[in-house]
């Protein structure tokens, strides 16, 4: 690795840091841009009631104040308040609690995307024009122009007797994990397939069949592993797609994870959820788009980023 | 004449007029074509991309001139009469079902226009609700792009052409909001927006539009202008360098001249472009939106508020899901396939 690599994973670093401080920062002030308060809208409330609550939460003090002690405890203790909705409930636990769920949805359906993705764009790329090219060309063209809502209830309509419609257990991932995995999945396929036909078409390739290497050892040996390097960059993307997928879909097939507090957040206006959903959520994208962009960087040096 | 090869005589020979064969041999075979008209050329011989083409005129047509002629409105509950109970008979109605008044007006040999699509839970007519949620959503898609389009080339040809500083400051800015997760942000922005504006709008031109929609609207010029603001800063740092922006430049013409005049028409393949392809995107979150019941305000519809209202009976009407997610995955994807048309007959850079 050599320095210029190392300053741009430093700038990287240092540009990702920014970008949650941006979001903790929009997050903040739109939240004290809404009118009212959090505690109006509930039952009629007396004006000590009401200071004596805002005194509680800190909401007495001025914004400025405000806002560094909110920097503060979401930086060192991980502290986002209590939520206004679920009383006596701090939002990190609702979020562990979510998060257990979400995660475990969102690993499988990625793993399935990444698996499935590869082996048909390899397949549509050495089947190039023949008619498994064409179907697998069509099946991912659709899966990417459908909103994940209407796959997922299209998927609930068809296997409901069959498949359980509720996320609670374990057999109701199935469908979930499914709906969440079809676009990334076609996404991926159509990236393998292009790079891989780029490879194929490569000197080093040729030069292997000459050899009389079998194809099957050039396509595993060779021309895979060059072929997949694009595909990392879509990990961040990927996960930035499951996780705004899984808000819906969540809901959908009613999987008790964090997409489903944050959907309930903002319909039930819950600000510190909102918020605390949003950051962790906001942070995980932009440090997977981070390890994206330097595995990508160090596991090909040719490529000029600036 | 006999003529010194060395002499500076001019040979007279050369200066005859022409004649009627040589003439014919000047005419122009065929009308010279333009860079646009070759690559509307290149975009018809590319059959999806025309059926596309096709498919999407149709149905912005249709969702235009469709609730001119037809009978009944989008919020119009058949069942529901001035002094009387409301007949619940025209509640959720199959297709080509009639409510009870009406079937006593075709008995007594009257017409009655067909509820193509029935109605919903509340008696409207499905159909004129799903023409107009098309046309909501292409108007959102198409205002949409049309604000990002603006932003980002002002800000993109800016940073650009000014170059130093300005360019840098831009560009970190573009950079942050770039790797911001976009979804997340619109969804926070939008629920905010959607409660703050319900005062500020209230009295003006402005609320009929919605509080939501104009949310959906800030979103958007707030954060997706960046990538467009990137591609066009690309393309006109390319471009400044030509010899005919020196030419302009040293006769005197100042920054917003070169830029309107000499810079943006040379992008414009770049531009339009990248707008056809931002106004499925637009949809697309749009349609999100609305399934989380951030969209268009009740009882106004889009093809997602109308995807999200028919989950409720699901089971008994599956039509009612089926038909907007049809329409919009048909619009997304036919734009989707148009738009890349556009960049294969457009885009000077892959004309090989």
């Amino acid at each position: 690795m050599n320095t210029k690599t190392l300053f741009y994973i430093l700038k990287r670093i240092g540009l990702a840091i920014l970008t949650v401080w941006v979001v903790i920062t929009v997050t903040f002030f739109a939240m004290r841009a809404v009118p009212g308060g959090p505690f109006l809208g509930e039952k009629a409330i007396t004006p000590a009631a009401q200071a004596a609550l805002e005194a509680k939460y800190g909401l007495d003090k001025p914004l400025m104040t405000q806002y560094f002690t909110y920097l503060k405890d979401v930086f060192t203790e991980f502290d986002f308040g209590p939520s206004l909705k679920q009383r006596g409930r701090d939002v990190i636990d609702i979020i562990k609690d979510g998060m257990a769920v979400s995660a475990k949805l969102g690993v499988i359906a990625a793993s399935i995307a990444l698996v499935s993705g590869v082996v048909l764009g390899a397949v549509a790329a050495l089947r190039r024009n023949k008619i498994i090219d064409k179907i697998i060309m069509v099946m991912t063209t659709a899966f990417i122009s459908m909103p994940s809502f209407i796959m997922g209830t299209l998927l609930l309509l068809a296997f409901a007797s069959v498949l359980p419609a509720h996320g609670e257990t374990s057999q109701g991932l199935i469908l979930p994990v499914i709906t969440l995995s079809l676009s990334p999945m076609a996404n991926i396929t159509r990236l393998t397939r292009s790079s891989m036909l780029d490879v194929l078409g490569q000197d080093y390739i040729r030069t292997a069949r000459a050899k009389g290497v079998s194809q099957v050892k050039i396509i595993f040996g060779h021309a895979l592993k060059n072929s997949l390097i694009p595909v990392i960059t879509y990990f961040g993307p990927m996960l930035a797609y499951i996780v705004t997928g899984s808000l819906v879909v969540e809901q959908i097939f009613a999987v008790p994870g964090i997409g489903r507090y944050f959907v309930s957040s903002i319909t039930g206006r819950d600000y510190p959820l909102i918020m605390g959903t949003t950051i962790i959520l906001a942070s995980l994208i932009v440090v997977m788009n981070l390890i994206s962009d330097i595995l990508y960087k160090i596991v090909d040096p040719r490529i000029n980023l600036e | 004449m006999k003529k010194n090869p060395f002499s500076l005589q001019v040979n007279m020979d050369d200066f005859l007029p022409a004649t009627a064969e040589e003439k014919e041999y000047m005419v122009k075979m065929r009308p010279s074509t333009t860079f646009f008209k070759d690559g509307v050329k290149r975009l018809l011989k590319n059959k999806i991309a025309t059926l596309s083409m096709i498919i999407i005129i149709l149905i912005t047509l249709a969702s235009i001139l469709i609730p001119m002629f037809w009978p009944y409105n989008y919020d119009a509950m058949l069942g529901v009469r001035l002094g009387k109970p409301v007949d619940s008979s025209y509640n959720n109605l199959a297709p080509f079902q009639y409510g009870e008044t009406e079937q006593a007006r075709i008995e007594a040999g009257e017409k009655v226009f067909p509820h193509i699509f029935g109605t919903d839970a509340q008696g409207r007519d499905y159909f004129i609700r799903v023409v107009y949620g098309t046309r909501i959503s292409l108007a959102v898609g198409f205002f949409a792009s049309l604000i990002v389009l603006v932003i980002g080339m002002t800000v993109g040809s800016l940073a650009g052409y000014l170059g130093g500083k300005v360019d840098l400051v831009i560009m970190r800015i573009v950079d942050i909001i770039y790797s911001l997760p976009d979804m997340l942000m619109v969804i926070l922005l939008a629920s905010v927006t959607k409660v703050a504006l319900g005062e500020a709008i209230k009295g003006t031109v402005l609320e009929k539009l919605g509080g939501n929609m104009i949310s959906l609207f800030i979103v958007f010029a707030l954060l997706y202008w960046v990538s467009m603001a990137r591609q066009i800063r690309g393309q006109i740092l390319a471009l400044k360098e030509q010899e005919y922006v020196l030419a302009a430049k040293s006769t005197g013409a100042k920054a917003g001249w070169v830029i309107k005049k000499h810079l943006l028409p040379n992008c414009i393949s770049v531009v339009v472009i990248s707008t056809a392809l931002q106004i499925p995107s637009a949809i697309f979150t749009e349609s999100y939106l609305s399934f989380l019941g951030l969209g268009v305000n009740a009882p106004m519809p889009s093809l997602g508020s109308l995807a999200s209202e028919a989950l409720n009976g699901v089971q008994s009407y599956p039509y009612r899901l089926l038909i907007p997610a049809v329409t919009i995955s048909l619009i997304v994807l036919s734009l989707n396939l148009f738009g890349d048309g556009l960049r294969d007959a457009f885009d000077p850079k892959l004309k090989n």
